[in-house]
């Protein structure tokens, strides 16, 4: 009887898993396969082909590549401390200081911006940044300024932009975190003699670590694989790796090395992403709960 | 005595409620004082403003002389142990501890030195290192306090702190928590909405209800002589008859019941004849079978309704013959075979060991 139970197939099961199996082994495995397979593919000037690692190997021998990494990972961290600073404030008084009523009118001009497209929101960005903005009319028009100035296509645009469209990563997160904070710690902190700042590192802030780290993870990961905020608010100085992936792909056509640096930023950010949980002390298993 | 704390005519409003109204007290420094009273009395809100966390509106608050008004909660010499003891999971229970010792700047094996022995002082040496969800109820009662007594207040608040402990438990840490404030010597100001913890550990308890104090006094003397209705009944069990006050042509008072019956009482003030009043009786105070010889006691006779056998203080359910009116009397260690369900029995007591008051109405939760 035991026997036949366990050999019998579950077919409510294999119903269910199916779609999921499905979306995830067409959509997401076998193309990610098949570029793996392509990054490993030479293509010299004869279009002789064979494995080979010259496309990984590219991307060290030129300076122009892997620097345009590390500036990419470099402001990614940086946005993520950035995005994670304003994060931490606002979901504090969105959690502890307001009532109830305002909590859920606070959350939802949280998220409603959100409901925009990414492209919309980064227009926005520019009507009020660029040469003929809000910002440079209302300086013009009271005199500060004799001569309109350009505030988009630098590094400084390139971070608001970027700040803004991954906030609402971060803060979803942590105020799911912050609101499970007892009150009375805070309180009981504050009995004991500890100041705001100590009430910060020694209370709220080791208590929402697992909300802080799993916000910094999708914000990173999000900030390094953007690709239209950059393109659209950065200068000419501020290439983005995505878009020298891009370029591989869709200017000079080279699949395979465009696969190469596809699979170096999705290494190189996973090591960024597992050296800060090593820091941090956090685990993984907890962090994505 | 030099006095810790004193408060003098504090209120609280949140919007139109009054949560405090117009409390005093002073508390002697080393005392065991207690504030006891039903939920939503308004005790929680007056602890939080001795440590703090609300400002009076109006009201000053006093700490050895000291006027607090504009100190903030981590200047105040107050600790206060938190009704669910707000530990703090981050941190291990010599952390925990030491959190107070750090905050004032104090660094190295000192520190540990201080926690070590105060984790002794409450019992618990060697359990720096745990962490606090490895402890039970009763260990992180005595960290939370342990954690406030490191700090040397002068007072320290706590508020319902053995609520959320089982009944065993609550019973042994009474008496542990009253031997540590004997043993440390610091006033301590407890809050509680039970009535046997206050009257157990306090050398004064102050009765609450409805933001007012109605009577500051030791346990003993708000069980003998309460000096309101309310406090004959929240304190203690008592018997309540509710009938109109009558004096007799001999000068002697009585209470007329609804029902006819015509109850002596002992001494009165403040009332008026013909006023509607709450008259008390304890149930150790009335005699089962009165000597038929006594003089001037009132007599009753009951039926026996139910047995409440509690061990030392198993008690009996009476109602008076030919009336609905229920009573509570003490069962007799060697209580004999006529108090038995059903059974007609004479009861009695004598009028100067009742209580008389102005019915104003208040009810304790045990009436419906």
């Amino acid at each position: 009887m035991m026997n036949s139970k366990r050999t019998k197939i579950r077919w409510g099961f294999v119903l269910f898993f199916m779609p999921v199996f499905l979306w995830l082994f067409l959509l997401f495995v076998l193309p990610h396969l098949e570029l793996l397979r392509l990054s490993f593919l030479g293509t010299d000037y004869y279009a002789k082909s064979g494995v080979t690692l010259e496309n990984y190997a590219a991307f060290f021998k030129e300076p122009a590549y892997w620097l345009t990494f590390v500036r990419t990972a470099g402001y990614s961290i940086i946005i993520t401390l950035i995005i994670l600073m304003i994060a931490l404030p606002v979901a504090f008084y969105i959690t502890k200081v307001v009532g109830l009523k305002t909590k859920g009118l606070l959350m939802l001009l949280v998220i409603v911006p959100f409901w925009v497209s990414i492209l919309i929101r980064v227009y926005g960005w520019m009507i009020i940044l660029r040469e003929s903005g809000i910002i440079n009319n209302i300086l013009v028009g009271m005199g500060l300024l004799k001569v309109p100035i350009e505030m988009l296509y630098n590094d400084v645009s390139l971070i608001i932009g970027l700040v803004h469209t991954n906030l609402l990563f971060m803060l979803v997160p942590i105020i799911g975190v912050m609101d499970s904070l007892d009150n009375s710690l805070i309180e009981a902190a504050s009995n004991l003699g500890a100041k705001k700042l100590a009430i910060w590192w020694k209370i709220i802030i080791p208590h929402c670590m697992t909300g802080i780290m799993s916000g910094s993870i999708i914000v990173f990961m999000l900030v390094t694989g953007s690709y239209i905020t950059p393109a659209l608010m950065g200068g000419k100085n501020s290439l983005w790796f995505t878009q020298q992936i891009y370029n591989q792909f869709i200017i000079a056509f080279n699949w395979n090395q465009g696969a190469a640096f596809g699979f170096l930023l999705l290494l190189i950010s996973s090591i960024i992403v597992w050296l800060s949980l090593k820091i941090t002390g956090q685990k993984l298993g907890e962090v994505v709960k | 005595m030099p006095i810790d704390l004193s408060v003098k005519e504090v209120t609280k409003k949140f919007g139109s409620f009054t949560a405090v109204d117009k409390v005093s007290f002073d508390v002697e420094a080393g005392k065991f004082f207690s504030i006891l009273g039903p939920s939503g009395c308004g005790k929680t809100t007056l602890l939080r403003m001795i440590a703090g966390f609300y400002d009076p509106s109006p009201g000053t608050i006093e700490i050895r002389g000291k006027d607090m008004a504009g100190v903030e909660p981590n200047q105040r010499p107050v600790k206060l142990v938190f009704q669910h003891l707000a530990l703090f999971p981050m941190m291990d229970v010599k952390e925990n501890i030491a959190f107070g010792l750090r905050r004032r700047g104090e660094r190295g094996k000192e520190v540990y030195k201080k926690v070590e022995d105060m984790l002794e002082r409450v019992g618990l040496p060697g359990f720096g290192n745990k962490k606090i969800s490895q402890l039970s109820g009763g260990q992180m009662q005595r960290v939370a306090i342990a954690r406030c007594l490191i700090l040397e207040p002068v007072v320290l608040l706590l508020d319902e702190p053995l609520g959320a402990l089982d009944l065993k438990l609550r019973e042994h840490m009474k008496v542990e928590l009253k031997k540590l404030q004997a043993q440390v010597g610091t006033t301590f100001v407890y809050i509680t909405h039970d009535q046997s913890e206050a009257m157990v550990m306090s050398d004064y308890v102050a009765i609450m209800n409805q933001g007012k104090f109605e009577q500051i006094d030791t346990p003993q003397n708000l069980y003998n002589n309460p000096a309101t209705s309310f406090v004959a009944q929240f304190v203690g069990e008592n018997n309540k008859f509710l009938g109109k006050l009558e004096k007799d042509s001999s000068g002697q008072f009585s209470v007329g019941l609804e029902d006819g019956t015509k109850l002596l009482v002992g001494q009165i003030s403040n009332l008026e004849l013909g006023e509607t009043v709450e008259m008390f009786i304890r149930p150790e105070a009335i005699i089962i079978n009165p000597d038929a010889s006594l003089k001037n006691i009132n007599i009753l006779n009951i039926i026996v309704k139910a047995i409440l056998f509690d061990g030392g203080s198993s008690r009996f359910l009476g109602v008076i013959y030919g009336s609905k009116k229920e009573l509570i009397l003490m069962l007799p260690h060697n209580y004999s075979e006529d108090i038995n369900v059903n059974n007609k029995i004479r009861i009695g007591w004598d009028p100067t060991r009742s209580a008389c008051f102005k019915s104003v109405g208040v009810k304790t939760y045990d009436e419906f």
